[in-house]
């Protein structure tokens, strides 16, 4: 009954088994190879990609500009649409039933409609409000402009999309506030810490680990989405590719050309979302570094 | 020893009791939780509270805080009116900010700890004297580790909350709950959630609170505990209070059936 002190004689010899066979998995590999083998070939031989001549507009001034309109785009459109999704998200959840209603109406309407007829009205704006005016509602005005005037097609195209990915957003927010324990909360007034103190140091913070992925998506989609600006109409990247195409008559390169350029893009998001995951996963279980994110980009582990 | 006097001797007649509740009532809906409690706890005092689930303890604790609004009745922590400012016999109700400030000299631990996973120990222990009672970070951080090596866990401090045990989070909680230097410290069943093994360690860390003069009172199923540091016991059954007094008292002679029948189940 000793327990200590026949170690070295107690451990029997290593395992080395014959492993099992997988012809199954053989065979998937190489009908993959033979269809990567086919498509580089595609890609290689094809002249409709044309690929000089996507060398040649790849850094050229116009899309360099539509590149940039649409990141400013992409940035502009999240930024305002999270900060409207937090107040919509804490209207939807407020005790006052009118704030409440109105949220859920404008989440009605915004998400039942498509993004690019909004997109559309945008670009009509003018003659759907014709004239814009601070003063007294139903009374005098004080002052008045013409709407054509004060809101151009890129601030069209912005809102268009604010409006939009605010209604988004705000169901992101509130799936993350409610995914809290409300004890967290209470502990929180027990310290005598306030409702304002509660939510951004306690609730929202771990909120952020329910909200972030989500967002990341969103933002991914929002990269791709700006395209239907063309609808306002507004200079982005598609649609300086079609005004290039329109010319030359090159339509699969500078499409493709296009492509590249959210590909590149999107990709810098991916490695951000990891990161920012990364960051507020801090304190759940003790692997939680390194979870998930970036075996998305390596193409899922596993073997 | 039946209902409510406490043998506590009146050399400090001056100073008002530490809580005092009068004909506190609560529902939720339909269902009446606390049905009319009358106590007293004096500064100082160790008040563990027993009764079986559902029987308003926990809720009771909770009304003292203002985590649950009583319906009825009048409830005071150190002669102030929880909750309410009274004026010319009219009740109102005080803002946010007037309960917070009311909450921040009466410590909590919960049942579930709720520390804050997002921080460490540390940090738990630091959040509340400095973003609520915006203290110098330095002088929190201090007393800070102070707390956590008076509780066993001075190597534990950069851990987060994940990482530790039950009992060191409860432990962390109570630490959390000191730092706000409260003047009445409520538990809420604190080793309920625990594995046996460590319940020990938590009623130490309470024991030596209640030895060094802090005003408690302590929702449990310890009995043991009860016995041994409280210095008075209230059974609770049906939102009322059944039966109070001296706990060696009340534990060895019981008044009444209902404590005796709850007794017999526990002891």
């Amino acid at each position: 009954m000793t327990v200590n002190g026949d170690v070295e004689k107690g451990r029997p010899e290593a395992i080395r088994a014959v492993p099992v066979r997988h012809p199954g998995r053989w065979a998937g590999a190489a009908v993959v190879l033979v269809l990567a083998a086919m498509f580089v070939h595609f890609l290689l031989y094809n002249p409709a990609f044309n690929w000089s001549e996507q060398w040649k507009y790849l850094f050229s001034e116009p899309v360099l500009k539509g590149v940039r309109n649409t990141i400013w785009l992409t940035v502009a459109a999240m930024a305002g649409g999270i900060a409207l999704g937090v107040v919509l998200a804490l209207m939807r959840m407020s005790p006052n039933p009118l704030l409440k209603g109105a949220a859920f109406v404008y989440l009605w309407f915004f998400r039942g409609t498509p993004l690019y007829t909004q997109l559309l009205i945008w670009g009509a704006i003018g003659a759907l409000i014709p004239t814009i005016g601070i003063g007294i509602p139903f009374g005098p005005e004080l002052h008045t402009w013409q709407t054509q005037k004060l809101i151009n097609v890129a601030l069209a195209a912005a809102l268009g999309l604010i409006l939009n990915e605010a209604a988004y957003m705000a169901e992101i927010v509130r799936a993350g506030i409610l995914s809290v324990d409300p004890g967290q909360q209470e502990a929180a007034s027990a310290l005598g810490m306030s409702r304002m103190q509660t939510m951004r140091r306690i609730v929202l913070p771990q909120a952020m680990r329910v909200i972030v992925p989500p967002t990341g998506n969103e933002t991914i989609s929002m990269l791709k989405n700006t395209s239907l600006v063309a609808a306002v109409p507004y200079a982005e990247l598609t649609f300086t590719a079609q005004t290039i195409y329109a010319s030359t008559y090159q339509i699969i390169p500078m499409l493709i050309m296009a492509c590249l350029w959210y590909l590149f893009l999107s990709t810098l998001l991916m490695i951000g979302q990891y990161y920012l995951e990364r960051h507020f996963s801090r304190g759940v279980g003790n692997s939680g570094r390194g979870r998930g994110g970036l075996r998305a980009l390596r193409g899922g582990g596993g073997q | 020893m039946t209902v409510d006097k406490t043998t506590v001797t009146d050399s400090k007649a001056e100073r008002p009791p530490m809580v005092k509740a009068e004909q506190v009532h609560k529902s939720f809906g339909h269902l009446e939780v606390l049905k009319g409690i009358d106590l007293e706890v004096q500064p100082g005092e160790v008040m563990c509270m027993i009764g079986p689930s559902g029987s308003g303890k926990s809720t009771f604790l909770r009304c003292i805080n203002h985590l649950e609004k009583i319906d009825a009745g009048r409830l005071w922590v150190d002669g102030h009116l929880v909750g309410y400012r009274e004026k010319g016999g009219k009740l109102y109700e005080l803002r946010d900010r007037e309960v917070a400030a009311q909450r921040r000299d009466i410590g909590m631990v919960f049942q579930r700890f709720n520390l804050f996973p997002h921080m460490t120990a540390l940090e738990n222990v630091m959040e509340a004297p400095v973003r609520v009672k915006k203290e110098p970070k330095d002088a929190v951080r201090e007393r800070a580790r102070a707390l956590l090596e008076r509780v066993g866990l001075a190597d534990k401090m950069h851990s987060y909350p994940a990482q530790l045990s039950g009992g060191q989070q409860q432990r962390v909680a109570i630490a959390r709950a000191l730092a706000m230097q409260p003047k009445l410290m409520l538990f809420d069943e604190p080793t309920s959630a625990l594995d046996p093994e460590l319940v020990g360690e938590v009623l130490e860390v309470m024991k030596r609170l209640a030895l060094d003069g802090m005003t408690m009172i302590v929702v449990t199923h310890e009995i043991g505990f009860a016995r041994e540091v409280g210095d008075s016991l209230v059974f609770m059954d049906g939102g009322v209070v059944v039966e109070s007094g001296p706990p060696r008292e009340v534990l060895a002679n019981p008044q009444h059936p209902r404590t005796r029948d709850f007794l017999s189940k526990v002891l």
